[in-house]
């Protein structure tokens, strides 16, 4: 089928102010939008600047707002956003984060909040057995944000960034969560610090825009709740 | 601190300049100007190459005593490792009996006997504590009713040296390479590991045997940087992106692999490539092992279970090779799906006996795929495969301690060390078994890293007396100028290579063929000394990564080709239709390729059978 893309550009070596360009392609409704960009770089305009790697959406490389929606283009079929030839998908870098090049922005910040939270098992006590015993009961309390690729698609959905950009964001509570409720971790006080501050999990507005974009299909929203919840609990019980 | 004029800095000065630095000081930024480029040099004590499982263990031993820094070109957290899905096996023994020794023997046995046996046993013993490591560090294994670590049955490992299957792969449902780079990712942020990010690695700089450091683009600004080091380790994944049908990201172009052998380097049994069976037909997306380590069937067009007529005990979980050479063989006689014979036809991989529950709590991922790229549900149909390029058994070749060979005589490069899929130890011989490679990076990551350590303890500085950095300044100058009219589209090339790579090294081989496929891949490699940038910035510019990524593609299929075409039997995944038996005779030996400009000259080094005498192969 015949669509029509319109890319977001922004190239910081032209001095020339982000702008959108259109492109005009064939493609079937069953490919993957990235191998419709990479159709598009190769052949067409080389110029045209994204990441990518895995290709079937667990590497979280290429995030990116397509049709006003945050979606990893190899996880995105034609068909999912262009129903009827001829029709325009809109490509766009992903919100609340600069942009370099393109649909590439920065990861460092985002980076920068991941570190905060002390992300890593914190337990210095000796294993009993030769692994730690976990109940799969145990396990599955913190299984969902497992899954979570840090590919920064829930702070561009999430609205709170509008308005402040200091906000330790969604996929960072998450990755706190899922430390916090694994039954071998005792890094609860630790991670506490960085969680319990109005730009940590009391920035958080509820808007649901994380869960209902996040391309894993995480209940964030949920685990900033059992968060805030939790801590809590914590200081009325101290 | 130290900026110099361009006409008093040559390459042949660089490293007096260097070592005039202050010491005590691990981490020393320093410019200089070459010609009038600048570029930017860093000194450490060690450099990792790459930020999978092999690399990030590895820099979590090295970093331990000295001053590290690991490269990735992808976002560390982005490396492929995290695509691995079923499991990584370990003779735990949660389940039901298991021993390392069998592990050991199941790995030898399933690569054709081209495996170095005592690595094989190294393997499979540090494998048992090595599961442990991850655990305790956090990784979430699915667990067992008594709460231990989970065990799944996977293709070619068995109980008792080939008795019946055994349930040795340990698994965090089907995201259990994602889980691994996430589980090491956590324990560098907790060491404060020192990452360069989207740094793409193009040359190494070696002064005759000795490996002094790496050149670098820095993908953010196009800046050329060069890195010294006492040791340098290259953890650089795979490179099935020679194929057109494959399971690898677009960053497995082999990049360390062939830095290397354009420094000389000689490439270790690069004629074995594995295809996985199943593969999502036309994608090549990977549909693990595990489904049918969880009961999946794969079925011809009939529907019938046709793995029961090449191999009755293990069926389909026979090792790989096996079941790729079945599907192809059922396609060849019109068993395919659509039957008409052709190499993109496909089998049906059948998991609906599987069941609702186990395929969510076990196999999430895979239905997701099935969902996402097919529109099925794999509780309910079946699934479309084929079989997809998807690892090196080959690669560059070291010992069990991860130092890199110079040749088969037990000789050794100074300060070279390799891990992970980019190397060839050689614990997979002529066809890996599934969950051992992630067992191979987590073993030999951290081995080479700790063997690395203790080496930078007592090595000099070498600074690379080495033009290296200036190659690199004006090979990439050179991409951007004097465009020929018309000058050739990587994308043409890079279509051509991997058609070739699919067509003619495949599942299945021949020596017309072969020696059609040498001949046009040197073809390609002339032609590309004409390919140009389009993009001409420098902050970004992902079309001049693709273009030098290209290279490294198409120097490793020539020299997959030319070592395929040269070996003259049939073993594990190089399968010959003009020679279908195994020679032990006269090919019982590794492949050692040196490339030398446009040709690839081969020798042979012998295989370590010390435990167990090589057999036929029977499942
Ligand atoms: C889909 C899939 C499923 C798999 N499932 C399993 C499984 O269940 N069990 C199992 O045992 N094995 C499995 N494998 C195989 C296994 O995952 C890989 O062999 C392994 O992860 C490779 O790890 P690595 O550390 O060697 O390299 P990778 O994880 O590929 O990492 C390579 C690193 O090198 C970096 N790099 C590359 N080139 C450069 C350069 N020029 N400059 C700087 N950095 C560079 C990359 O950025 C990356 O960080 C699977 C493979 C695939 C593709
Ligand atoms: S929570 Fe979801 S959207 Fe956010 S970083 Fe993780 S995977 Fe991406
Ligand atoms: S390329 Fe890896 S998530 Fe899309």
């Amino acid at each position: 089928m015949r669509i029509i893309l319109k890319i977001k550009r922004y190239n910081p070596e032209s001095g020339r102010k982000p702008y959108e360009q259109v492109y005009e392609t064939s493609a079937n409704p069953t490919d993957r939008l990235l191998n419709v960009l990479m159709d598009i770089k190769q052949k067409t305009d080389l110029s045209l600047s994204f990441r990518k790697s895995c290709a079937h959406g667990v590497c979280g490389s290429d995030a990116m707002r397509i049709n006003g929606k945050e979606r990893l283009a190899c996880k995105t079929l034609v068909q999912d956003v262009a129903e009827t030839d001829g029709a325009i998908i809109t490509i766009e870098p992903l919100r609340h984060f600069p942009v370099l090049r393109d649909l590439i922005v920065q990861q460092s910040s985002f980076f920068d909040k991941y570190r905060s939270v002390k992300p890593f098992l914190i337990n210095e006590e000796p294993p009993q057995e030769k692994e730690r015993i976990q109940s799969s009961e145990q396990r599955s309390m913190f299984d969902d944000p497992t899954s979570c690729i840090l590919c920064q698609a829930c702070f561009s959905a999430c609205p709170v960034f509008d308005e402040n950009v200091r906000f330790i964001g969604p996929a960072i509570i998450a990755q706190a969560f899922r430390f916090n409720e694994d039954s071998r971790d005792r890094g609860f006080d630790a991670r506490r610090k960085a969680l319990d501050t109005p730009d940590g999990i009391w920035a958080c507005e509820n808007h649901f825009e994380c869960t209902r974009n996040c391309p894993r299909g995480i209940k964030v929203t949920k685990w900033i709740n059992q968060t805030k919840k939790r801590i809590s609990e914590h200081k009325e019980n101290n | 601190m130290c900026l110099q004029k361009a006409s008093q800095m040559r390459s042949a000065t660089l490293h007096r300049f260097l070592q005039k630095s202050e010491p005590g000081i691990n981490f020393i930024y320093k410019l200089s100007i070459f010609y009038g480029e600048v570029f930017l040099i860093h000194e450490f004590d060690a450099l990792v190459i790459g930020a999978g499982g092999a690399g990030l263990f590895a820099a979590l031993e090295a970093g331990k005593n000295a001053k590290t820094a690991v490269f990735s070109k992808v976002h560390a957290i982005r490396s492929h490792t995290g695509a691995a899905q079923g499991g990584i096996g370990a003779a735990l023994g949660n389940v039901e009996e298991d021993k390392p020794e069998w592990h050991a023997f199941d790995t030898v046995k399933g690569g054709d006997y081209l495996v170095d046996q005592a690595a094989a046993m190294i393997l499979a013993e540090e494998a048992v504590q090595a599961v442990y490591d991850l655990e305790n560090r956090g990784l979430p294994f699915n667990r067992t009713p008594e709460g231990l670590i989970d065990q799944r049955r996977f293709g070619g490992h068995t109980r008792n040296f080939g008795e019946s299957a055994v349930r040795r792969a340990c698994y965090a449902a089907d995201r259990t390479g994602h889980m691994i780079l996430q589980t090491l990712y956590q324990q560098c942020t907790k060491h404060d590991v020192t990452f360069y990010d989207e740094f793409q690695v193009v040359d190494v700089l070696m002064d005759g045997t000795t490996c002094g450091g790496i050149v670098a683009v820095e993908l953010a600004t196009g800046d050329i940087h060069v890195f010294t080091a006492k040791a340098t380790l290259f953890a650089t994944g795979g490179f099935g992106r020679m194929f057109k049908i494959t399971s690898n990201a677009y960053a497995n172009t082999g990049d360390g692999p062939a830095v290397l052998a354009r420094r000389g380097v000689p490439l270790e049994d690069m004629e074995f490539f594995q295809f996985h069976p199943t593969g999502i037909q036309g994608m090549g997306i990977l549909i693990s092992e595990a489904v049918r380590g969880e009961g999946g069937i794969l079925r011809n067009k009939t529907g019938e279970r046709f793995m029961e007529r090449y191999a009755p005990t293990l069926l389909d979980l026979a090792p790989r090779d096996m079941v790729s050479r079945a599907v192809i063989s059922e396609i060849k006689q019109g068993n395919g799906i659509r039957g008409d014979k052709k190499i993109d036809d496909y089998v049906h991989l059948d998991a609906t006996g599987i069941g609702r529950e186990t395929l969510n709590n076990k196999l999430p991922e895979i239905s997701s795929f099935c969902r996402t790229y097919l529109g099925i549900d794999p509780v309910d149909d079946k699934i479309p495969v084929q079989p997809t390029a998807h690892y090196a058994m080959g690669g560059i070749p070291t010992d069990v301690n991860g130092r890199v060979r110079r040749d088969g005589h037990g000789n050794f490069y100074n300060g070279l060390y390799a891990a992970g899929e980019c190397a060839c130890v050689s614990v997979h011989g002529a066809n890996r078994l599934g969950t051992n490679s992630l067992v191979d990076l987590v073993v030999f990551g951290r081995r080479a890293g700790i063997h690395l350590a203790d080496f930078i303890k007592h090595a000099d500085r070498n600074n690379g007396k080495s033009d290296a950095a200036e190659e690199a300044k004006n090979k990439i100058a050179g991409l951007f100028k004097n465009k020929k009219q018309p000058s050739p589209r990587g994308v043409d090339l890079t279509d051509k290579m991997q058609r070739i790579m699919m067509e003619d090294i495949g599942v299945y081989r021949n020596g017309p063929d072969m020696e059609r496929a040498v001949d046009a891949l040197r073809e390609l490699r002339k032609a590309y000394a004409n390919v140009r940038v389009g993009d001409t910035n420098k902050a970004f510019n992902t079309d001049l990564l693709e273009i030098l990524e290209l290279e490294n593609l198409l120097d490793l299929a020539l020299i997959t080709a030319e070592s395929a075409k040269n070996r003259k039997e049939s073993r594990g995944a190089h399968s010959r239709e003009d020679y279908p038996d195994r020679n032990d005779a006269q090919w019982l030996k590794h492949t050692l390729a040196c490339l030398e400009n446009d040709s690839v000259h081969l020798s042979y080094m012998d295989v370590d059978t010390s435990l167990w005498e090589p057999k036929a192969r029977k499942y």
